[in-house]
C-alpha cells in the first residue's frame, strides 16, 4: 500500500505555525492584554499620549483604564477586551484609521457607567432631571480633564 | 483521494496562515523599533550645511515635509498659490500708488519657495532692494558668520547693507532646517538677529527684563512660536544700512508700533496721489497671532501650522507647514471636541465677516484719497492738508495691519475688528478734514 507523507508534512506545519503564533504573541506582549496594568494598554504605542495625559489628569491615583473603559464583571471586561482589542489591532497593524482617534459610542456608554458607578450618589438629583435624552450630556462633557489631564 | 486533496488543501491553509502570522510578527517587529524613535545619523551636519536633502538624510519624514511646502493649494482667502493680490482687489493699486507693492502683491507660497519668490517678485526687478530680504527670505545665517569674520550679528550688519544682486550671490538656498534647529541637539532655536533684537526690546518693555535671551530661557511650547516669530512679523529696514529691524519696543499691539514709528519719524513712502507720507505693514502674524485667543491658550504657531501626525509608532510634527484649514482634523480636533466640517465652518465665519470690513476700511481709505487728491488739484497746499495726510497714514497702517497679516483676521478675530474700526474712522474723520478745508476756502 501507497504510504503517503503528506499527513506528516501537514503536522510539521501545523507545528511551526503553532510555535510562530505562540512566539508573535509573546512577543507582541498578549498575556499583559489580561492584567490591569495601564502600560499594557500602551503596548502598541497607539495610546502613548493618552497614557502620558493620564498621568497627569486627577483621576490617575485612583483609578487606571478599565476603572473607566471597561466594565468591572468579569464576562463583561473580556468582551469589551475583546472587542476593542481586535478593532485596535487591525487598525494599527493596516494603518487605516482617522486622526485624532475618538471613543466609540459603546464605549462612550461603557465609560459613561463607570463614572456613575463610583459618583452616582453625588450625581443622583441631577440623573432624576437629565432630560429626555439621557446620554446626549455625559460627565466628560464638562469634565473633559478628570480622566486624560488639562488640554492646553 | 478525497481525505489526499483534504489533506492539501489543509497544507495550503496553514501555509498562508502561517505566512501571515509570520507578517504580523515582522510588523510589530517594525513598530516597536519605530517606537525608539532612533535615527541614523548618515549625513553630517554642521552650522554650515543649509542644504535641507543634507538633513534629509538623517531625518527623512521631517525632510518629506518640508518638500510638500512648494505645494499649490487655495484656501478660501490665501493659500500657497502665487495669485496676484492687485488684481484680485483693485483698490490695493491705487492704495499703494507710488510703491513697489503697487507693482507686484503676490501670495506668498510655501517655505521652500521663499527664496524663488523674491528672485522673482518685481519688487526686487524693478526696484532696487538691499541685502536685508535675505534675512528671511534665504538660509542666511552662514553668510553673515561668514562676512562678519565669525560673528553673526556684525555679517548681518554688513550684509544687509549690500546691494541685493551682491548680497544674493552669498546664499544658496530658501529657509531650512538650520534657521529653527541646533544641528548638533535638533532643539528649536532662534537664529534671526532682527528677532533676537526685537525680542530683547519687548521684553524689556513688556516685563522689565533685561538682555533677554530666548534661546537660554523660552520653553519649548514658547520656542514653537518664536521660531516662526523670526520672520511672519512687521518689520522695517533702519536707517542707511538698512538694518532689518522690528518694531517692538513699545509694544506688539498696531497702535503701539504705530507709536515707534511715529518717533522715529519713519516713513515707508510717499503716496504717488495725496502726497502723504504713509507706513506698510508687513506680515504681523507674530504680533496679530499673540492679541488672540489661541495664544492666551498657550497654544503655539506649531500646534495648528505644524501638527503632529502619526507615522506608524512615531509621532512626527507635520514639517508640511501650511494653512490649518487644509488639515483640519489634525490642526483643530485634536483640541476642540466637534467634526471637522464645523471647525472649516467656524473659521469661515470669522474669516468671511473679517473680509467684509476689510473692503469696508479699504473702500473708506479710497475714498479719502479721492478726496485728498480733489483738494490738491484744486489747489490746497502742502501745509493746509497736514490732518487729512496724518488721518490717511493712521487709517492706512490699520487697514494694512490686518490685510497683510496672513490669517484673514482668524489669528484675533476682536482685534482684526478693533484695528479696521478705526481704520474706517479715521479715513471718515480724513474726508471730514477735506470737507472742513473746503468750507473754509469756499467761505474766504
Amino acid at each position: 500500500m501507497y504510504n503517503s507523507p503528506l499527513p506528516l508534512l501537514l503536522s510539521g506545519l501545523t507545528g511551526v505555525f503553532l510555535g510562530l503564533s505562540a512566539y508573535t504573541f509573546q512577543f507582541a506582549r498578549g498575556l499583559a492584554y489580561f492584567s490591569n496594568d495601564p502600560v499594557a494598554c500602551a503596548n502598541c504605542h497607539v495610546m502613548n499620549e493618552h497614557l502620558d495625559s493620564w498621568q497627569k489628569s486627577s483621576h490617575h491615583g485612583r483609578a487606571v483604564c478599565n476603572d473607566c473603559h471597561t466594565p468591572q464583571s468579569l464576562v463583561p471586561k473580556l468582551v469589551t477586551k475583546a472587542d476593542n482589542g481586535w478593532n485596535h489591532s487591525v487598525k494599527f497593524t493596516l494603518g487605516n484609521f482617522r486622526e485624532p482617534i475618538r471613543i466609540r459610542p459603546v464605549n462612550a456608554e461603557r465609560l459613561q457607567a463607570n463614572c456613575i458607578r463610583c459618583h452616582g450618589e453625588m450625581v443622583s438629583e441631577i440623573r432624576e432631571t437629565a432630560g429626555r435624552n439621557p446620554g446626549e450630556v455625559r460627565c466628560t462633557s464638562c469634565h473633559a480633564g478628570v480622566g486624560h489631564g488639562p488640554r492646553s | 483521494m478525497g481525505s489526499r486533496y483534504r489533506q492539501i488543501l489543509l497544507m495550503i491553509l496553514v501555509a498562508v496562515a502561517t505566512f501571515l502570522v509570520t507578517m504580523l510578527l515582522t510588523n510589530i517587529r517594525e513598530r516597536k523599533q519605530e517606537a525608539r524613535q532612533t535615527y541614523l545619523p548618515l549625513a553630517n551636519i554642521t552650522e554650515d550645511t543649509v542644504d535641507a536633502a543634507e538633513w534629509g538624510k538623517n531625518f527623512p519624514r521631517q525632510y518629506d515635509g518640508y518638500r510638500r511646502t512648494v505645494d499649490t493649494e487655495r484656501t478660501r482667502y490665501g493659500g500657497s498659490e502665487a495669485f496676484q493680490k492687485l488684481d484680485q482687489d483693485t483698490r490695493l493699486r491705487r492704495i499703494f500708488a507710488g510703491y513697489a507693492f503697487s507693482l507686484d502683491y503676490r501670495e506668498d507660497r510655501g517655505h521652500a519657495n521663499s527664496l524663488r519668490d523674491q528672485d522673482e517678485t518685481e519688487r526686487t526687478k524693478k526696484k532696487p532692494q538691499p541685502g536685508s530680504c535675505l534675512h528671511c527670505h534665504a538660509s542666511v545665517i552662514p553668510a553673515y558668520r561668514k562676512a562678519g569674520g565669525g560673528d553673526i550679528r556684525a555679517g548681518f550688519e554688513i550684509v544687509s547693507a549690500m546691494p541685493f544682486a551682491e548680497a544674493r550671490r552669498l546664499v544658496t538656498h530658501p529657509v531650512t532646517c538650520l534657521d529653527c534647529h541646533d544641528p548638533a541637539t535638533m532643539q528649536l532655536r532662534v537664529t534671526r538677529p532682527a528677532f533676537l533684537a526685537g525680542i530683547r526690546a519687548y521684553y524689556k518693555k513688556s516685563q522689565g527684563v533685561e538682555n533677554y535671551d530666548p534661546n537660554a530661557t523660552a520653553t519649548r511650547q514658547q520656542m514653537r512660536s518664536f521660531v516662526c516669530g523670526q520672520c511672519h512679523v512687521e518689520y522695517y529696514f533702519a536707517g542707511d544700512k538698512k538694518l532689518v529691524t522690528y518694531p517692538w519696543a513699545k509694544g506688539l499691539r498696531v497702535e503701539e508700533i504705530e507709536a515707534y514709528y511715529e518717533e522715529i519719524r519713519f516713513s515707508d513712502w510717499k503716496h504717488a496721489e495725496t502726497g502723504a507720507a504713509l507706513l506698510k505693514a508687513q506680515h504681523p502674524e507674530f504680533e496679530m497671532w499673540s492679541q488672540g485667543i489661541h495664544a492666551r491658550s498657550g497654544v503655539a504657531c506649531a500646534d495648528c501650522h505644524m501638527p503632529y501626525q502619526r507615522e506608524g509608532a512615531m509621532k512626527v510634527s507635520d514639517h508640511h507647514v501650511r494653512s490649518p484649514l487644509l488639515n483640519v482634523e489634525r490642526a483643530c480636533l485634536v483640541c476642540h471636541p466637534f467634526p471637522a466640517k464645523e471647525m472649516m465652518t467656524r473659521a469661515e465665519i470669522i474669516q468671511t465677516r473679517n473680509a467684509k470690513l476689510l473692503a469696508r476700511a479699504e473702500d473708506a481709505l479710497v475714498a479719502l484719497i479721492d478726496e485728498i487728491t480733489a483738494a490738491r488739484s484744486a489747489g490746497a497746499a502742502d501745509s493746509q492738508l497736514a490732518e487729512a495726510w496724518k488721518l490717511q497714514r493712521q487709517a492706512q497702517f490699520r487697514a494694512d495691519f490686518v490685510n497683510a497679516e496672513n490669517s484673514m483676521g482668524f489669528h484675533a478675530p476682536q482685534e482684526a475688528a478693533r484695528i479696521l474700526g478705526e481704520a474706517i474712522d479715521y479715513a471718515r474723520q480724513g474726508q471730514l478734514a477735506v470737507l472742513r478745508l473746503r468750507a473754509g476756502r469756499s467761505a474766504r
